[in-house]
């Protein structure tokens, strides 16, 4: 190990009115690993108001060593200001090895400012994160953060370092890292650290803020409909709604899907999605590029209905259909509702 | 006088995808592919373009990239930029996100005073989203990102709607700040026809210098002296220009390193053909029911 850097693996602890982030637990459970890899300690960093000593308090559930809590009334919604010079001030003086954000919507907005004001390396949307030692132009690296996601282009993963950068950041997607509670979970430790407001915090004020807890829940269902730009037209997409209503799934798709307006982006699966794990995924004209494969090839079972019989989903699937999605669902849907007689 | 300042990136366009685009080394070989405009920084560009026709003032265009990246830049022109700026040197290659911030911020600061700097959320080659909060980071500006709308300026205050997780939320931002804006906030402009005749021509330094080098009659510097008074000048930065740091350019200045590419061979699953049929499909509904996958 190189000896001037630390072994701290940090997690980046989202809450939204008051309630943690699953996205912060899972990725809890993974730095756990990474922690354990690297001979250090694992600690949550929790921002927030009233609420955020209990929520410090719950990440002993995950794996956590010790939790930073930084409470203050003003810090109750996420502001990039405050919540950058938070996280900045406590990565300069305590020198994480690592330091783990969910790629939300704040964290995409945290980690890159801070990110950038420690010279951190920072790779958004992580699909794996490993430890190990690496040799890199010559030179021994020991316990570098092994950041892997799919790269542009189709079947490439790319593994990405920061081999001389103190401090290695990743961002990762909700789902994407399994969520279970500490087998040995350690005693609870909280530290309050001190926070002042500054006035450049208020450069950027909230005014008004709209929000509600999303009724779609891709993580938890157990069966998932899943349509691809294949299917083509919106007016394609309403069988494949109507087979979902049949089967008492949720809907999703790919991220062209999404982009073509067929699906609102909760419900995109894949790399910049969410990834899900259901007991029965049904992927429809759905290519299977790696991006969307990602969030979805650790479901128990999948379905592959595809008219292209060379489509790499098919190389995923446990069950597949070549044909024209448009002929096969109808048909597929008579024969659910037949053994349901 | 409202001045912006619009972060644009030409981008391969990765939704026509054809041939093998990425090289052994792991980056991508930008040459398999067309080169587009990326479309939230379009976006960026039109509610910039808005604010001017509004409340006057100007509005200025920079893109860091090879030479080539100048045809976004008379893109800009024929949408109404008033102003386009390529920052351009071999010594900015390999730029990782915080590189590119850095040199964008050197360059941004080059152009002040300004009240505003836009860029689009992210990048289609990347997605990363990281490049607009530390060029804000790196110009000590506040941020406002994932922005909708841009609602008003008043008192050197701009109100912005901006989506969070779950919703959405109305924020106000002193001047000078950084906005990055997502695809919904407004549909860009068409080209405006006496715009593109009179802008195709608008050229860059490297530009004026290939005219220079094929014809030995036509000098550089009374090149540039002329297309700056004809505006067909497109201001062009290299590092010495900028007095950027050498060790915080490209692949020097880089935290990040690709250490590995591995294609993805896929084991191939055990699985089944089906028939697409109604006695194939029932056969199946059989299967995942005994399975307790379904019922």
């Amino acid at each position: 190990m190189n000896e001037a850097f630390g072994t701290d693996v940090w997690v980046f602890v989202e809450q939204r009115d008051g309630k943690p982030a699953d996205v912060s637990f899972e990725l809890l459970c993974k730095g756990r690993k990474l922690a354990d890899a690297m001979g250090g300690a694992l600690r949550a960093v929790v921002v927030g108001a009233d609420t955020a000593t209990a929520i410090g308090t719950q990440c002993f559930h995950y794996g956590a060593d010790e939790a930073l809590v930084v409470s203050h009334p003003s810090l109750e919604h996420f502001r990039s200001g405050p919540y950058a010079r938070v996280l900045i001030e406590l990565i300069r003086s305590r020198q994480p090895r690592v330091v783990l954000f969910g790629a939300t919507v704040s964290g995409r907005d945290l980690a890159p400012r801070v990110a950038s004001a420690t010279q951190s390396g920072l790779t958004a949307d992580c699909t794996d994160l490993q430890i190990a030692d690496v040799d890199y132009l010559k030179k021994h690296h020991q316990k570098l953060l092994l950041q892997i996601r799919p790269a542009f282009g189709g079947n490439i993963v790319a593994t990405i370092i920061a081999p001389d950068a103190p401090t290695q950041m990743a961002t990762v997607r909700e789902g994407v890292m399994e969520l279970h509670a500490a087998a040995d979970p350690h005693p609870v430790l909280l530290t309050q650290v001190d926070f002042t407001p500054h006035a450049t915090d208020e450069l950027v004020r909230i005014i008004d803020r709209h929000r509600e807890e999303s009724r779609i829940d891709l993580k938890g269902a157990p069966v998932i409909v899943a349509g691809g730009y294949g299917l083509g037209t919106r007016k394609n997409f309403a069988v494949l709604l109507e087979l979902a209503r049949v089967l008492g799934a949720e809907v999703a798709g790919t991220r062209a899907a999404v982009d073509a307006g067929f699906l609102p982006p909760e419900r995109q699966v894949g790399q910049t999605g969410v990834t899900v794990r259901p007991k029965l995924y049904i992927a429809v004209g759905i290519s299977g590029a790696i991006q969307h494969r990602a969030g979805m090839q650790d479901s128990n079972k999948i379905i592959a209905i595809n008219s292209d019989p060379e489509a790499p989903i098919f190389d995923v699937a446990h069950y597949g259909i070549v044909g024209d999605a448009m002929d096969v669902l109808p048909k597929l849907i008579e024969a659910y509702k037949a053994r349901l007689k | 006088m409202l001045h912006s300042i619009v972060l644009v990136k030409q981008v391969p366009d990765t939704a026509n995808i054809t041939g093998k685009v990425m090289n052994d080394d792991g980056t991508v070989n930008r040459s398999k592919l067309p080169a587009v405009f990326n479309a939230e920084d379009r976006v960026a560009l039109e509610l910039a373009l808005r604010l001017r026709d509004r409340y006057g003032g100007r509005v200025t265009v920079l893109t860091m990239g090879p030479p080539r990246a100048s045809d976004v830049l008379r893109e800009c022109l024929y949408m109404g930029a008033d102003a386009a700026c390529l920052v351009s040197d071999r010594k900015f290659a390999g730029a990782d996100t915080l590189a590119t911030s850095y040199v964008l911020a050197r360059a941004v600061q080059r152009l002040a005073p300004y009240d505003l700097v836009f860029a689009g959320r992210q990048a289609i080659d990347g997605d990363t989203a990281q490049v607009g909060p530390q060029t804000a980071e790196k110009l000590n500006l506040p941020q406002v990102t994932y922005a909708q709308e841009v609602k008003s300026i008043t008192n050197g205050r701009i109100t912005v709607q901006r989506h969070i997780d779950g919703g959405h939320e109305v924020v106000e931002a002193q001047l000078p700040a950084l906005i990055t804006v997502i695809k919904d906030a407004a549909e860009p402009r068409p080209y405006s026809a006496k715009r593109l005749m009179a802008y195709k021509g608008a050229k860059t330094l490297m530009e004026l210098e290939k005219l220079a080098e094929d014809n030995t009659l036509l000098y550089v510097d009374k090149l540039v002296e002329e297309f700056r008074t004809r505006k067909l000048f497109i201001d062009t930065y290299s590092a010495d220009d900028l007095d950027a740091e050498p060790a915080r350019c490209g692949l020097k200045g880089s935290p990040t390193r690709v250490y590995k590419i591995e294609s993805v061979v896929l084991a191939g699953r055990d699985r089944e053909m089906i028939e697409p049929t109604s006695e194939g499909l029932g056969r199946l509904v059989d299967a995942l029911y005994q399975d307790h996958i379904l019922g």
